[in-house]
């Protein structure tokens, strides 16, 4: 077993060897005073609800919560913005004493009339949890009076991780589900889920797939609007990324509405290809099967004497990777492979037991899977390991920096899409434009190391 | 005064000018050497912080948490909260650890100082020095301030909870407020230049600008330390910079109990500002002003002659932190710009009144100074003045796109621009600075808007 810096944690960090079987603890609280990479169940929740652009997000808390959620993410909209603004009731210590609901009725019904949303979620923080405001019965009193759907997002901080806030915003959404008209979507139809439009990354999807013929009914978490929301339960199939935020919905979906369900990543070359067949293999169209395959050869043979020419650099050069879900790693993986790399570190925040397992059949001998991590774990493993590049987000970034480690972007602050096969090159010209910087050979821990290799 | 723009129901805040207190409180703790910010709360809050911190500041910001979850806040964080000061002390060696409430452990009530009290009274740590940790504890309910009603809560936390009778030793304490790394070097740069030692707290200046390094610093070096913040007692004079403090400030505390005379002054920006610091400088040392600085003061005058005309008789929009707002304000209205509308979302209750102090006798209309409001009231006011220019954080940046008028970043948060941490707007040389980038931003918009495009301006 390879280093572990909290024994309490031991059980959460796998080294895959040749013959040990795969065990790992995962999907429990953080280690207190750990420093945890992690954030809450309100997190969650608003992630997943984020790109739904034409609804009023009203944060019910102190100002916080809202304040550093303001504009986070990069998940773009072709129309509204109001996802991009930050409402809070920025309650005071009388309203805790007192009580909140008045306050918040006064603000939905203020910003209702501001901004004409189509729907409004309400999202309750730790301190709602606490106090207990009667959120629900001030969503359907506002509801009544509006007449758009007021949704209760029961996300207090406290109340489980990040997982236990995708949950309550899966169950959020399932209140729009069903509500609209189905007429004229065609046979051949499908909701994305689990995409976020970061860097207008769904524009991209929906484009491969209006190619194939098939038509994209909303776009759950990605360029989302209401009304689509309303309507996807006509949607022929459910297309599922990202391990954890959306699988929920899926399944309700499935439940209620017998809307079957393909988990997909856009993330590389194989799996972007693999999306587009499995599309054409679950609708049965032999043309559209045809056009899939038309899209993939063409796009591969523009991308590959692209991606061959920075493999040359890039060749046996090893990576890490700490991401929000495990899903995103196994495609990570194997584009890491295509271009010549191997990845020695793949974690995440919110990873399943079953996320793990994949992660480490996908994964080299020697690979450390880890759950939860905070940076005095990876700090180590970056080091022991002797990373050429790091993927993670704003958090993971200085821990790579600090230590003279390449790092690539890859979280919801992205300003670079990375799905679909333009995605893979534009990944490949990043990962090639920080591990072949000049920079790292001024660094002191490359300096020092290139000393001993001299001596 | 925000009545006569928004109605006199706003209830809602749309895109606060504000953060939460605990966050103000951990990047204090950053100032002190060997501190672990810690906060006892949901782990929520001290990621997003740390995010926050990091897209600001570009360098590690490790902040503990107690990781709260259901049953902890059913029947107390108590034992979490010890279990997190362990690992702390254990894995991050902390020496001091800074100990920030958060909305939830303040409603579910627990007794921190008890809590730490018992802590140290069981004593399982294990410290390589024997010695345990200094605990600071201060309480931040998220729903009780603003960011730098937090900050300055854990100013007064280290310094009461700290500081003790010393016998005199001639420095000075130099209360900094909420400033740049590379204005508190610079501030220690003035006070050496002196010959004045100067205990500077919190001092970040080093922990959140820190340099690249062979291995991952877990507390990193750097930050007043805990010996010259138990001698604070024997210094000379407290200097305090900010118009905008609590009334139970950390100079004032120092005053009260330890007998150290304070000197309050504003944030040295522009000539007036500056003058007021290096005359208390000056009073302290008993030496005049170094040669060096005497000419950082001519060359800073020179510049404001060099460039009048491109300020004198515009108008500008000041938005922010309440004491980086005045003294922006106060510097503008040095220069002739007029300080149209000068917003915060704190609520000291003195904010209108040092704007009025610092721009007193240069502006014909007195700056309209508003507080406690949101971006969303700032738009309104400002559409409606129609400003030359806005100064003030990253959070303004819709507003400036939507007016087309440039934007000169200050303050805190910037998370657009590279280089917040490296900012420098105090004293003559940060005003210097200022300058130049107010004028720059001014000059290159005149530049963009003639499509003619002056090549020579």
């Amino acid at each position: 077993m390879a280093k572990v810096v909290f024994e309490e944690r031991s059980d959460q960090i796998f080294e895959k060897g040749e013959d040990r079987p795969f065990r790992i603890s995962c999907d429990k609280q953080s280690l207190a005073g750990a420093v945890s990479q992690r954030a809450c169940v309100f997190c969650g929740s608003r992630v997943v609800l984020y790109p739904i652009a034409d609804a009023l997000h009203l944060i019910h808390g102190p100002v916080g919560c809202a304040a550093y959620t303001w504009d986070i993410r990069g998940a773009l909209s072709s129309g509204p913005m109001l996802h991009r603004h930050s409402f809070s009731t920025d309650l005071q210590e009388r309203d805790v004493v007192f009580g909140g609901e008045k306050k918040l009725e006064r603000a939905l019904r203020e910003l209702i009339a501001r901004h004409r949303p189509k729907a409004a979620f309400v999202y309750s923080t730790c301190i709602v949890g606490i106090i207990g405001d009667d959120m629900a019965a001030v969503c359907r009193k506002i509801e009544a009076e509006a007449g758009i759907p007021v949704i209760p997002v029961m996300s207090e901080g406290f109340k489980g991780n990040k997982r236990a806030g995708y949950a309550a915003a899966c169950r959020a959404m399932a209140r729009l589900i069903g509500q609209g008209p189905t007429e004229g979507i065609s046979p051949h139809s499908v909701n994305l889920l689990g995409d976020f439009n970061l860097a207008g990354e769904t524009w991209i999807i929906k484009r491969y797939l209006e190619q194939m013929g098939v038509e994209v009914v909303a776009g759950v978490t990605g360029d989302g609007r209401v009304a689509d929301l309303m309507r996807a339960h006509g949607a022929a199939l459910n297309l599922v990324q990202c391990s954890g935020a959306t699988m929920e919905l899926a399944r309700m979906m499935q439940r209620d509405y017998g809307t079957p369900f393909l988990r997909v990543s856009y993330l590389g070359v194989d799996d972007m290809a693999q999306a587009l067949y499995d599309v054409a293999d679950f609708f049965g169209d032999p043309l559209m099967a045809a056009r899939a395959q038309e899209l993939v050869s063409r796009e591969l043979g523009a991308l590959y004497p692209q991606l061959m020419e920075l493999r040359q650099d890039l060749q046996g050069k090893r990576a890490a990777m700490y991401v929000g879900g495990a899903f995103k790693a196994f495609s990570l993986i194997k584009a890491f492979r295509l271009l010549g790399m191997r990845v020695v570190l793949a974690g995440s925040q919110t990873g399943t037991e079953e996320d793990y397992e994949e992660l480490a059949r996908v994964s080299d001998p020697g690979t450390i899977i880890v759950d939860d991590a905070n940076p005095l774990e990876l700090m180590n493993y970056l080091l022991e390991k002797d990373v050429d590049v790091f993927v993670g987000g704003v958090k993971e970034r200085p821990i790579a920096y600090k230590l003279g480690i390449g790092f690539c972007d890859h979280n919801h602050e992205r300003k670079l899409a990375l799905e679909g096969f333009e995605g893979m090159l534009n990944f490949a010209r990043e990962i090639h434009a920080t591990v072949m910087s000049p920079v790292w050979r001024f660094t002191p821990r490359r300096m020092a190391l290139a000393k001993e290799a001299a001596a | 005064m925000t009545r006569e723009i928004t109605s006199p129901d706003y209830v809602s805040t749309t895109n606060a000018c504000k953060l939460c207190m605990p966050l103000g409180a951990c990047l204090a703790f950053k100032g002190v050497e060997g501190a672990a910010p810690f906060l006892h709360g949901s782990q929520g809050c001290a990621t997003y912080m740390r995010r926050y911190l990091i897209s600001h500041f570009r360098e590690p910001v490790d902040i503990a948490s107690s990781s709260l979850g259901e049953n902890q806040a059913i029947f107390g964080g108590g034992p979490n909260l010890k279990k997190g000061l362990v690992n702390v002390i254990n894995k991050y060696g902390a020496k001091v650890v800074g100990i920030a409430t958060t909305c939830l452990t303040e409603t579910i009530g627990d007794d921190v100082p008890g809590l730490v009290r018992e802590f140290l009274a069981e004593a399982k740590v294990e410290t390589p020095d024997g010695q345990m940790p200094a605990l600071i504890t201060v309480p931040t309910p998220a729903y009780g301030g603003s960011h730098v009603d937090g900050f300055h809560a854990a100013v007064l936390a280290m310094v009461s909870q700290l500081a003790q009778p010393t016998p005199a030793h001639g420095g000075v304490n130099l209360l900094p407020g909420f400033v740049s790394p590379a204005d508190l070097r610079r501030l220690a740069t003035v006070t050496r230049a002196y010959g004045l030692r100067a205990a500077l707290a919190p001092d970040y200046s080093r922990t959140l600008d820190a340099p690249a390094m062979a291995t991952y610093e877990a507390l990193p070096a750097g930050g007043v330390s805990l010996n010259q913040l138990r001698a604070m007692g024997g210094a000379k004079a407290t200097i305090e910079l900010g118009h905008c403090l609590p009334g139970r400030s950390a100079g004032s505390w120092l005053e009260m109990y330890l007998n150290v005379p304070l000197r309050s002054l504003g944030l040295p920006m522009g000539v007036r500002a500056c003058d007021a610091l290096h005359q208390a400088l000056r009073e302290l040392s008993g030496r005049d002003t170094p040669e060096e600085i005497e000419l950082e003061r001519g060359r800073l005058i020179d510049a404001m002659i060099d460039g009048h005309k491109y300020l004198s008789g515009k108008t500008a929009v000041i938005y922010g932190d309440e004491d980086m707002v005045v003294g922006v304000a106060g510097w503008l209205a040095e220069l002739g710009v007029r300080p149209a509308l000068c917003a915060t979302g704190g609520k000291s209750g003195r904010f209108p009144a040092a704007i009025a102090e610092v721009t007193e006798g240069l502006v014909r209309q007195p700056a309209r100074a508003v507080d406690g409001v949101d971006f969303q009231q700032i738009g309104e006011m400002a559409r409606q003045i129609g400003p030359d220019i806005l100064v003030g954080n990253s959070k303004g940046y819709r507003l400036a796109r939507e007016l087309g008028v440039p934007l000169v970043r200050v303050g805190f948060p910037i998370h657009d621009r590279f280089g917040g941490q490296r900012l420098l707007c105090l004293d003559y040389q940060g005003s210097q600075e200022l300058l130049d980038r107010i004028i720059n931003a001014i000059l290159a918009h005149d530049q963009d808007r003639h499509h003619w495009g002056y090549g020579y301006l």
